[in-house]
C-alpha cells in the first residue's frame, strides 16, 4: 500500500505530471515539520496576525435556554479573515516560501479559503490565483471582491456543478500547467498525501487550544466536541488532540441540504460509498458507476461530494460519528445562535450548532459539549436574508 | 501478455482517441471502424467520467455529452464485445481510477478480457499507486499502461523497467487538448525508456496537426491524438465518421 494511508484511505492517485511536484513537498514538510526557524515563524504569524489562540467561550444563556449540558464555543470566527481556514493559509503558503516557491493557487467554496490564502499571499508579496465554481462566485460575491481586494485573481469555474468539486479539479489542472514556482494550497483535510496531513496538522491548534482552555476552566475534558464537515478540515482540527482521550466524543456534522432521503444532498458518510477521486481514496457520493453525484447543500463550503480521508477512517473504526443536518436545521440554528448569544455563525459552522441544539438537552447538566465555531456569518447574512423570502442587496 | 505490441509491428503507429457514446454509441462504432479503415494501429476507447481532471475542456465536453446520453460502463463493454466481430487491432481503455474501482476491480478486468480490451490508460493512477489495479489487470492478461511526463526526471527508469504494452509518454506540462508548440526534449525521455525496457513508446497530449504527428513519431514509436479528434465530433456530431476518417488517414501518411 502506498504512503499517506488512513486504514483504506487516502493514498497519492494523481497523474504522473505531478508526483515529483508531490514528493518534493512531502520532503519539504519533513524537513521543515520540526524545524525551530520555521515553528517560530509559523507561531509567530498565527499570535500575532491571525489573532490566535482563539476563544473558548462558555455560551451560558444557550446553555441554560437548552437546559442540558454546558456548552463551549470555539470561536474560529475571531480570527483574522474569520475562520478557522486562516491556520492552514497561514502554514501551507508560508511552507511555499520557504520551498522558494513565487506563486500560490488555490480552490475555494465559500470563499473563506480563498479569502484565507489571498490574505496570506498579501502579506508574504507572493502572487495568488483562486478558482471558485462560478456557481459560489454568485453566492458568495462579497468574497470575490474581498479576493481582488487582496490582490487575487479569481477564476471562475464554469465546468460541471460549477461548485466546489469543480474548482478543485481545476486548480489540479492549472497545477499542472506550472509546478516549478507555484504551490498548490489545498484547503481542507484532503486531497492526495501528504496534503490530508499538512492541513491537520496546520488545524490541529484548535484541538490543542481547546484542550488547554477547557482544562483551565472546568478542569476536565469535553464529554463531546462537535464541528461541520465538508472536507473536513476544521473538524480535524477540533478533533485531533482527542482522538487518544476516547472518553470525548468527536461528531462531525455533514450538510443533509433537502434531506439525506433527497438528491439534493453533501452527506457523504451519509449517502455515499468508497471510491477515488482528487487524488484520495475515501467515501464519494456518486452512482453505481462510479460518476461523482451532483451535491447540493445551502452552504458553498459545505457542498463537497467527498470527505477527507481521516475523517474516512474515523468513521470505519468508530470513533468519530457522523451525523447529517439539514438546510433549514442550519438556518434555524444560524438565527437562533444570533438571537441567543449574538454571535452570527458562518451557515457552515451553524450545521454544527444545529446538532448541539438537539444533543444538549438530552445531556445532564454537568456534561460539557465544545462546538467549534469554523466561521463568522457575515458573508451568509443576504443569502439567509434571501432563504427566508426578503429582497436584500448586498 | 497482451496484443498491444503488435499494434508497432509495421512502422510508426497512429494512436487516436474516442470518448465512447459521444454522442451514441452507434456513431462510435462507426468512427471506431473508420479510423481502422484509415489507418490507425491501436484505438484508445475512453470511457466516460464525470469528472476527467486530467482533461482540457474538449475532451471535458466530450465526456459529458456521452454521460448526458445516460452511458454506462456495462453499454461500454457490450459495444466492444460487438466491435469485436470485425475488429482485430488492439483496443486500449482511458478512463478514471474511480470508474474501475466502483464496477469492482476483479469484475472490470475479467470482463475486459472476455470481450476484448488489451489494456488500459488510467492518468490518475501513479507508479506509487498501480499495484493494487496491476495485480488484477494483468491477472486477466490485461496492460496496465504506464505515463511518463516532462516532470518525470529520474522516475522514468523505475517506471518504463516494468512498464507493459508501451510507454504512454505525456509531451507536455497541463492536461490534453490541443497546443501550437512542443518544448519538450521527447528524445531524451524516450532514450531514459529504452535504456532499461524494449518496450514501445508513444507521444501524446497537445498533438493536433501532421507536422507535430510526425516530429513526435520521429522520435518516438508513434503518436497518440484525442482532443483533435474529440473536436472533430462536437463540431459534427453524427455526421463526424467522414471528417474524422480524413484526420486520421492525413495523420497516418504524415507519420509513415
Amino acid at each position: 500500500m502506498s504512503k499517506g494511508r488512513f486504514g483504506i484511505h487516502g493514498g497519492q492517485y494523481v497523474p504522473e505530471t505531478l508526483m515529483n511536484a508531490m514528493i518534493e513537498l512531502e520532503e519539504a514538510y519533513r524537513k521543515y515539520k520540526d524545524d525551530p526557524a520555521f515553528n517560530k515563524e509559523l507561531s509567530d504569524l498565527l499570535n500575532n496576525y491571525a489573532n490566535r489562540p482563539s476563544l473558548l467561550y462558555y455560551a451560558k444563556r444557550m446553555t441554560e435556554d437548552l437546559g442540558g449540558a454546558k456548552i463551549y464555543l470555539k470561536r474560529e470566527d475571531l480570527n483574522h479573515t474569520g475562520a478557522h481556514k486562516i491556520n492552514n493559509a497561514i502554514g501551507q503558503v508560508l511552507l511555499a516560501k520557504y520551498m522558494g516557491k513565487k506563486r500560490v493557487i488555490a480552490e475555494t467554496g465559500a470563499g473563506q479559503h480563498g479569502v484565507a490564502t489571498a490574505t496570506v499571499a498579501a502579506m508574504m508579496g507572493m502572487e495568488c490565483e483562486i478558482f471558485m465554481g462560478a456557481e459560489d462566485c454568485k453566492r458568495q460575491a462579497l468574497n470575490v471582491y474581498r479576493m481582488k481586494l487582496l490582490g487575487a485573481t479569481v477564476h471562475p469555474v464554469e465546468t460541471g456543478t460549477a461548485t466546489l468539486k469543480d474548482a478543485v479539479s481545476e486548480t489540479f489542472r492549472e497545477w499542472t500547467k506550472r509546478i516549478d514556482d507555484t504551490h498548490y494550497v489545498v484547503g481542507s483535510t484532503m486531497g492526495p498525501a501528504p496534503f490530508p496531513e499538512i492541513v491537520r496538522d496546520f488545524q490541529s491548534v484548535i484541538s490543542k487550544e481547546i484542550k488547554e482552555q477547557i482544562l483551565e476552566a472546568e478542569g476536565r475534558l469535553p464529554d463531546a466536541v462537535i464541528a461541520c464537515v465538508g472536507g473536513g478540515s476544521n473538524a480535524m482540527g477540533a478533533f485531533y488532540n482527542f482522538i487518544e482521550d476516547k472518553d470525548v466524543a468527536l461528531i462531525g456534522c455533514e450538510a443533509a441540504g433537502r434531506g439525506i432521503d433527497t438528491f439534493e444532498t453533501a452527506a457523504t458518510i451519509g449517502t455515499g460509498k468508497v471510491g477515488i477521486f482528487h487524488g484520495m481514496k475515501s467515501y464519494f457520493c456518486q452512482d453505481e458507476y462510479g460518476q461523482i453525484a451532483p451535491v447540493y447543500s445551502i452552504s458553498a463550503g459545505l457542498d463537497y461530494p467527498g470527505i477527507g480521508p481521516e475523517h474516512a477512517y474515523l468513521h470505519d473504526i468508530g470513533r468519530a460519528k457522523y451525523v447529517a443536518i439539514t438546510d433549514d436545521e442550519a438556518v434555524d440554528a444560524f438565527e437562533y445562535m444570533s438571537r441567543t448569544e449574538g454571535i452570527i455563525p458562518a451557515i457552515e459552522s451553524s450545521h454544527a450548532l444545529a446538532y448541539a441544539m438537539k444533543l444538549a438537552p438530552t445531556m445532564d447538566k454537568d456534561k460539557i459539549i465544545v462546538v467549534n465555531v469554523s466561521g463568522r456569518g457575515d458573508k451568509d447574512c443576504a443569502a439567509m436574508a434571501r432563504y427566508r423570502g426578503e429582497d436584500i442587496n448586498e | 501478455m497482451s496484443n498491444i505490441k503488435s499494434a508497432f509491428d509495421h512502422g510508426k503507429a497512429f494512436i487516436p482517441f474516442i470518448t465512447c457514446g459521444d454522442p451514441d454509441l452507434e456513431t462510435t462504432g462507426k468512427i471506431v471502424r473508420s479510423m481502422v479503415e484509415a489507418g490507425a494501429d491501436l484505438i484508445e476507447l475512453g470511457i466516460p467520467f464525470s469528472d476527467p481532471t486530467a482533461e482540457g475542456p474538449v475532451i471535458q465536453d466530450g465526456n459529458l455529452r456521452a454521460l448526458s446520453n445516460g452511458i454506462t460502463t456495462d453499454d461500454i463493454f457490450d459495444f466492444v464485445r460487438e466491435l469485436r466481430n470485425d475488429i482485430s487491432i488492439p483496443l486500449v481503455f482511458m478512463t478514471y481510477a474511480n470508474v474501475v474501482w466502483s464496477y469492482g476491480m476483479e469484475k472490470f478486468f475479467e470482463t475486459c478480457q472476455k470481450v476484448g480490451v488489451d489494456g488500459i490508460i488510467l492518468p490518475d493512477v501513479p507508479f506509487e499507486e498501480k499495484d493494487e489495479f496491476d495485480i488484477v489487470a494483468s491477472r486477466h492478461g490485461v496492460d496496465l499502461i504506464s505515463m511518463i511526463a516532462p516532470t518525470s526526471d529520474d522516475r522514468i527508469a523505475m517506471i518504463a523497467k516494468n512498464a507493459k504494452g508501451f510507454v504512454y509518454c505525456v509531451s507536455s506540462l497541463g492536461v490534453t487538448g490541443t497546443r501550437t508548440e512542443i518544448t519538450t526534449d521527447i528524445g531524451a525521455m524516450v532514450k531514459k525508456v529504452k535504456a532499461v525496457n524494449d518496450i514501445p513508446c508513444a507521444v501524446g497530449f497537445g498533438i493536433s496537426t501532421p507536422d507535430q504527428a510526425k516530429k513526435m513519431a520521429s522520435l518516438s514509436d508513434g503518436a497518440i491524438v484525442g482532443s483533435a479528434i474529440v473536436k472533430l465530433c462536437a463540431q459534427y456530431g453524427r455526421e463526424a465518421v467522414g471528417p474524422v476518417h480524413d484526420f486520421v488517414f492525413d495523420m497516418k501518411a504524415a507519420i509513415s
